[in-house]
């Protein structure tokens, strides 16, 4: 936001000493390494002006749709009240005025204009001086309906494929565990409120349509993977595998199965059931007795990965969905105390994020399936539990940046974080697939 | 009221003339009572020996069986401390360490003389680990010392375990001082505490 308002003045003092506004954007662009047409590429963030936005909760969805784009890291929202100032009055008069935009190195205008639950929306592209996009969407009644703000977020979201090519992801919620509940979180920070009845409560998981959770419960004899309805708040347990260890639940891609793990007294094996939890459970990891636990699914369904004690010590490994074609992932030196697990697949199929410990501390890394090319990602506290967001470019994790156990989102691209969670002991967060996709 | 106030002296006066009274001797002299027997003594005195004989006797075994209880619940406290003793681990490890072994041993020969006794066995992790994956290593050490006992022939219907993790730590700090106390096997007496006499 700096930024951006010091290079409006950048731009209003050109204007006053007569420098080729040109000439200054094209400064900036070497300078910077952004500003670009409406065609997304990677590295390179569009600037964009979002106008005063007319209609029912005008000013609140705006703001919301800057946070959106701001959070997505693929769009400078170019804003500040001098901004607004000239958008306001061009809005006004009904007439874009390109040049200050282009001056302003903006990329694009969008605007907003809402009758009922009828938003109408304007793309322009400065550089061609012309309307790119123009789309009627919906959002959800007035801004006190339950579902208002999603509905903008998937607003913002629609939009930012517009811009960029690439949907945005803030139409996304993200489950996690604090003390005795799991709770559920709006992308933006929004929305807080439990999801689960209270007790010993772990490793919560979405459905790929976003409707059903799983997560595992301590119960008398052990653990349970316990499936609710998130509309309904109905729950029923996994039972094809009583008693013991059932932990750490993941439904395939799908939505037709759940796998997770089981542990009696020889060790805590992979295993797959049907997604309602019913049925017969088919053992998928041949541990041996080691601990076989975290699994997470490749985008397409066909493997699996997960975290595995088979070598001595914790580590990633991937295998077919039905358990075949076992290969260690993470590379270790053998005697080496830290370990490696809690892998979550990205959704674009090429990584593969996991904890590993630095001197006993975990941070988040990823690692390229092609090539094993391994990445750091934190370095700041104890980092843990990665999940992707759909766009395959953001993850939450647990940090203790702060002194106690947040969720932070931070853009793998950029290294951009933001704290999302504002109440200590929130971990184990698992990202939503996208509830706007097209 | 004024009733009570107007009896009052007469009361008074009624109770004086009774204290008076009573400190006068008897108007007749009862007839002398017939010298001690000798014999009438010494069955006399019998008879205290005899009741100071069983009061001794009976202070003695009631101490005999305050003292008995006193060993009885002491050993039973023993033997309940004994099998309860927590057993520790290495970090990321389910190795059974050599204090870990010899607190099983007591443990088994206090079950081989309690039949009915069973046992919880609960494995927890340190805060370091995978959250998650310390769910399974908990399991494991639940296991390991389950595996331990049923070797030693202690049937395994006795013995149940359950894992909690790093969900139920002892120690809250972040050091390996907490850490170390938190990597352990925990063993609740779920049935039978009512056996339990102590070693034999």
């Amino acid at each position: 936001m700096q930024l951006t308002q010091r290079l409006f003045m950048c731009a209003a003092l050109a204007a006053c000493f007569g420098v080729p506004a040109r000439a200054m954007a094209q400064q900036q662009d070497t300078t910077r390494g952004v500003r670009i047409g409406l065609t997304y590429q990677p590295g390179t963030k569009p600037g964009v002006v979002v106008f005063p936005v007319n209609g029912p909760g005008g000013d609140s969805l705006q703001a919301i749709v800057q946070r959106d784009f701001d959070y997505g890291d693929r769009i400078e929202v170019i804003g500040g009240d001098a901004i607004q100032q000239t958008a306001k009055q061009q809005a006004a008069k009904n007439a874009i005025d390109f040049k200050v935009w282009k001056a302003l190195s903006a990329a694009a205008v969008v605007q907003i204009s809402v009758m009922g639950s009828t938003a109408h929306v304007n793309v322009y592209d400065v550089a061609a001086k012309k309307v790119a996009a123009s789309h009627d969407v919906q959002v959800s009644g007035s801004p006190t309906a339950e579902d208002w703000r999603m509905s903008v977020h998937a607003m913002a979201d629609q939009i930012e494929q517009w811009i960029t090519g690439v949907h945005g992801i803030a139409a996304t919620r993200i489950l996690y565990v604090r003390g005795n509940r799991i709770y559920v979180i709006d992308s933006d920070g929004y929305g807080e409120h439990p999801v689960s009845e209270p007790g010993t409560v772990l490793a919560p998981a979405w459905s790929p349509d976003g409707h059903t959770i799983a997560y595992s419960e301590l119960v008398k004899g052990g653990w349970n993977v316990v499936i609710r309805d998130l509309a309904t708040g109905r729950e029923h347990s996994v039972t094809a595998t009583p008693g013991g260890l059932n932990i750490t639940p993941a439904f395939s891609p799908d939505g037709q199965s759940l796998c997770y793990s089981h542990g009696e007294e020889n060790g805590t094996d992979l295993y797959m059931v049907s997604a309602s939890g019913t049925g017969a459970a088919r053992r998928v990891t041949v541990g041996r007795g080691t601990d076989n636990v975290s699994p997470t699914f490749s985008p397409d369904g066909a493997r699996l990965a997960f975290t595995s004690g088979r070598a001595g010590h914790p580590e990633v490994y991937t295998s077919d969905a039905d358990g075949s074609n076992v290969a260690l992932l993470t590379p270790f030196n053998f005697g080496d105390q830290n370990y490696r697990s809690n892998p979550d697949w990205s959704p674009d199929g090429r990584l593969i994020a996991f904890q590993s410990q630095l001197d006993g501390r975990f941070q988040i890394m990823t690692i390229t399936l092609r090539d094993q090319t391994v990445k750091q990602l934190t370095s700041e506290g104890i980092n843990e539990d990665p999940t992707w967001a759909p766009d395959g470019r953001h993850l939450a994790f647990t940090s203790s940046r702060t002194g106690v156990k947040e969720i932070f989102v931070l853009d793998a691209e950029s290294g951009r974080a933001r704290q999302l969670t504002h109440d200590p002991g929130a971990r184990l967060a698992a990202w939503s697939h996208s509830t706007s996709a097209p | 009221m004024t009733g009570k106030t107007r009896l009052l002296p007469f009361l008074l006066l009624a109770v004086s003339a009774a204290v008076a009274c009573s400190h006068k001797p008897p108007a007749t002299t009862p007839t002398p009572a017939p010298g001690p027997n000798q014999d009438s003594i010494n069955a006399e005195n019998a008879r205290r020996d005899s009741i100071a004989r069983a009061e001794a006797a009976r202070r003695d075994s009631i101490a005999r069986a305050q003292a008995d209880a006193d060993k009885l619940r002491n050993a039973r406290d023993a033997a309940t401390k004994a099998l309860t003793q927590v057993i520790y681990f290495d970090f990321d490890s389910d190795a059974l360490k050599d204090d870990a072994r010899s607190s099983l041993d007591a443990k088994i020969t206090i079950l081989n003389s309690t039949p009915g006794v069973k046992l919880r066995v609960a494995g927890n992790t340190d805060e370091r680990g995978s959250d998650e994956y310390n769910l399974a290593l908990g399991q494991r050490r639940a296991a390991a010392a389950k595996r331990y006992l049923t070797d030693h022939g202690i049937t395994a219907d006795r013995i149940d375990i359950i894992s909690y993790g790093e969900e139920r730590p002892v120690a809250t700090g972040h050091d390996e001082s907490s850490w170390s106390q938190n990597r352990r096997d925990e063993f609740e007496i779920t049935a039978g505490a009512d056996q339990i006499k102590g070693a034999p």
